[in-house]
């Protein structure tokens, strides 16, 4: 799982990348952290989100687009998938998945 | 509004309406209320069956309202429109078919944001939507007010409020429906505006693409799928554009322009875009009349059934229960059918004359069909809870519980239940795979599940245990038991590794708000399934017990299932075949007949040593098959019964789900192979350290 989706990284240091883009906003940046590494009861607006192809649709159709508050309630017991709370529902993951989208605190939201 | 109240507004049939039909596609999200709309609207006037050449359910009903015979064509539960997952394809497909007449877009009015997501893509792709805001009650509970009439007019399609639990609002469904089928003229709805960029793209392509002026998609609606990197969009529009292939380098030209200019993959910058416009869309239409949102109970249910210590006590317990009345309460109502069935069989055994016939009917047909179909209790029972538990919303939570273990395994969360199933009996089990959305998961699980004991190798595990290992018994089944379990989870990773090399399906998964189950719902739920197993696997499992039963009888005249019959010539043939696991032909006619239902192994091995104690004289069959096995080809034996082969009725029900004898052949030549190679290697084994 994890491979597959480290395959989907943007930027130089993955050749499989469509177009060779790179985002605009870079996941080092300051105060950008992984949903996964959100404690329950964080709350964190999405700057970005690293996948493509199948999950990157099923997250965006989900409601995971960028400038998204997302709220994390809970996580599985042994390290299993996390539960957020997303545009009003709530919506579980595994923490491989939440591991590609970038949230930074504020309510920042730019098109 | 009551079901009499509906009644009385119904017009009279003037002449040519009288044979109107409407072709009706019902979408939806998961869990928006559209089963229960479903349900509501046909009754009991519907059929469950599979859509053409895939194995994903396909509902239809009919419903007859205002003289207009409505043909209302169930969607799989989607979220969006793309081309992924076999659902969404199958619904795309039947919507852009060209012969529905109106969609009606089934929308969780408490969940509006994402629900409309689906809407925008439906909207787009330019037939007559009627919009459903179903479950309006529990929205405004949640103080939130929509104001429905201005939703309409900004997206210039009509929007009905109801609820499809009590069947408010339905008729008004119905009726915008025929109204906005008839209208020729009706205004195209608002679509998705998309970033100004991307817009302008669109327009440029929709001209350089040339597409012919009645084009049965809407051109707008080709471009932008295409461009979000759909292929299947791609490959419709190269087929619709004049240009042909040459379309395909202009839209791959449009899309790295954007994408460059963007800074942002193109599918995120469309889907971000629809759910801005839903945003805005939403900020006109909804009134918070709450402050802020107060708690619902679906979290103070969450806080308990996911709590960090309690959540796997209370899903266990849970799971016992269905256990426990599946198998337990089941297991009484099966036998009260047994006994109805051998009162049968007794009684044409005294009334009808010796002969084949009855052999046939009494040996062949009750003890084959009617062996299986005592299950139908357990099948019935389990269905019922299944269905309790996926309606009210818990089955996610369980799925979200279990998923850490079964992802450890190849499996997805929701395999969980399914195979824990398997130890009562593997068919309402494969049956409760369908519970997994993905098609390769589901596929796994039923390949994995026939390795989980079922409670009908018991009887197997307790006439040799309690020959052999008197002393261990319990220890000795609780290690098949594990090793079945230990082998599937060994099957799963390697199957996954191989066979299904393509990536692991998501766990992005809706975790929905608790809802009581209507009892409507459930029971048609039952009904579904136990059809399923009565007409299906019953057809099959008569043909195979009559050639079973005619191997066993036939040439006509010997003892049944006795060494001169074919069978016992087929065991014969196979002896030097399970010699190596020290076996003798008895030991393999048991197995072939095994097949039939695992239960006959032990029945099978009393008769064929029951002929050999009477020459013998020894004092009983457990004492014959002392003298025939030793501990250690009494556990190989135990052994190769928990893996050989589904039984008939397994199998059965595996072509059935799997929809392909290509994986019904597969998984039983596979647990063949494995129960072969495991049998040979527990008996090596065991002889070399001398315990043979």
């Amino acid at each position: 799982m994890r491979s597959e989706n480290n395959s989907d990284l943007p930027g130089p240091e993955n050749k499989r990348w469509r177009h060779g883009l790179e985002y605009g906003r870079q996941p080092w940046r300051e105060g950008v952290r992984r949903l996964s590494d959100l404690q329950p009861g964080e709350s964190a607006v999405i700057a970005h989100i690293r996948c493509r192809g199948r999950l990157g649709e099923r997250l965006a159709e989900m409601g995971l687009t960028r400038g998204t508050v997302v709220e994390v309630l809970r996580q599985a017991p042994f390290g299993g998938p996390i539960e957020v709370r997303v545009r009003g529902y709530l919506l579980s993951l595994r923490r491989c998945e939440a591991e590609n989208i970038f949230v930074e605190s504020g309510s920042v939201k730019n098109n | 509004m009551s079901q009499d109240q509906l009644k009385t507004t119904e017009r009279p049939l003037s002449s040519d309406e009288h044979t109107r039909e409407l072709l009706v596609a019902l979408a939806g999200n998961p869990n928006s209320g559209k089963t229960t709309f479903f349900n509501q609207l046909t009754g009991a006037r519907q059929h469950v069956g599979n859509w053409p050449g895939v194995t994903v359910e396909r509902k239809e009903g009919i419903c007859e309202r205002f003289g207009v015979r409505f043909r209302i064509v169930d969607l799989p539960g989607i979220y969006s429109l793309s081309a992924y997952s076999q659902e969404e394809i199958i619904a795309r497909d039947f919507l852009i078919s060209g012969g529905v007449d109106v969609v009606i877009n089934v929308v969780d009015a408490g969940n509006l944001e994402r629900n409309l997501y689906l809407t925008m893509q439906l909207l787009e792709l330019g037939q007559p939507v009627v919009i459903a805001l179903n479950m309006i009650d529990e929205a405004e509970k949640r103080g939130r007010h929509i104001d429905f009439q201005k939703m309409s007019h900004l997206l210039d399609v009509p929007v009905v409020p109801t609820q499809a639990r009590i069947g408010t609002g339905l008729d008004e469904v119905l009726s915008k429906a025929i109204e906005i089928a008839a209208d020729r003229n009706r205004k195209q709805p608002r679509a998705t505006r998309y970033h100004p960029t991307i817009e302008s793209e669109i327009n440029a392509l929709e001209k350089a693409l040339h597409f012919p002026q009645h084009c049965p998609l809407p051109p707008r609606w080709l471009i932008v799928k295409s461009l979000e990197g759909d292929e299947d969009a791609l490959n419709r529009l190269t087929i619709w554009s004049a240009d042909g292939q040459a379309a395909r380098s202009k839209i791959e030209t449009a899309r790295k322009h954007l994408e460059a200019h963007l800074g942002e993959s193109l599918d995120a910058v469309i889907a971000h875009n629809r759910y801005g416009f839903i945003e805005g869309l939403l900020h006109e239409v909804v009134t918070l009349k709450a402050p802020r949102e107060i708690a619902t109970l679906t979290e103070h249910i969450d806080q308990l059934v996911l709590h960090p210590w309690l959540g796997i006590p209370i899903f266990l317990a849970l799971v016992l229960l269905t256990f426990e009345l599946t198998f337990g309460v089941g297991g009484i109502l099966s036998h009260a059918l047994e006994r109805q069935i051998s009162a049968l069989a007794t009684y044409l055994t005294n009334v009808l004359p010796a002969g084949p016939v009855r052999s046939l009917l009494v040996d062949g047909i009750l003890s084959g069909v009617g062996g299986v179909l005592v299950f139908l209790p357990n099948i019935c029972i389990m269905f019922a809870a299944i269905s309790f538990l996926e309606s009210s919303g818990y089955m996610a939570r369980a799925a979200f519980l279990m998923d850490r273990l079964m992802h450890a395994m190849g499996l997805h969360g929701k395999s969980f239940i399914p195979m824990l199933m398997g130890f009562g009996c593997n068919v309402p089990a494969i049956m409760a795979t369908r519970t997994l959305e993905s098609f390769q998961d589901r596929l796994l699980t039923v390949l994995v599940l026939p390795l989980m004991s079922c409670s009908a190798r018991l009887p197997i595990y307790i006439l040799f245990a309690g020959i052999f290992f008197p002393k261990h018994g319990a220890l000795v089944v609780f290690s098949l038991y594990l090793l079945g379990i230990l082998l599937a989870v060994l099957s799963g990773k390697l199957l996954r590794k191989t066979l299904f090399s393509d990536t692991m399906s998501a766990f992005v998964m809706e975790l929905p708000p608790y809802r009581l189950p209507t009892l409507k719902g459930t029971l048609l739920d039952v009904w579904d399934r136990a059809w399923i197993f009565l007409s299906k696997a019953g057809t099959v499992i008569l043909a195979a017990s009559v050639i079973i039963w005619a191997l066993g009888s036939l040439p006509w005249g010997v003892a049944f299932g006795s060494e001169h019959s074919i069978a016992g010539k087929i065991g014969k043939l196979l002896a030097p075949i399970v010699a190596p696991l020290g076996l003798d032909w008895r030991a393999a006619v048991a197995l072939l007949f095994g097949v039939a239902a695992k239960e006959i192994v032990v029945s099978t091995l009393r008769i064929l040593y029951s002929t050999q104690y009477a020459t013998a004289g020894a004092s009983g069959v457990e004492d014959t098959i002392s003298h025939s096995f030793t501990p250690l080809t009494a556990y190989t034996f135990m052994v190769v019964s928990l893996i050989y082969v589904p039984c008939i009725a397994t199998i059965a029900v595996v072509k059935r789900e799997t929809g392909s004898w290509k994986w019904t052949a597969f998984v039983t030549s596979y647990t063949l192979c494995l129960a072969y190679v495991i049998g040979l290697l527990i008996y090596t084994v065991g002889r070399l350290l001398g315990l043979g």
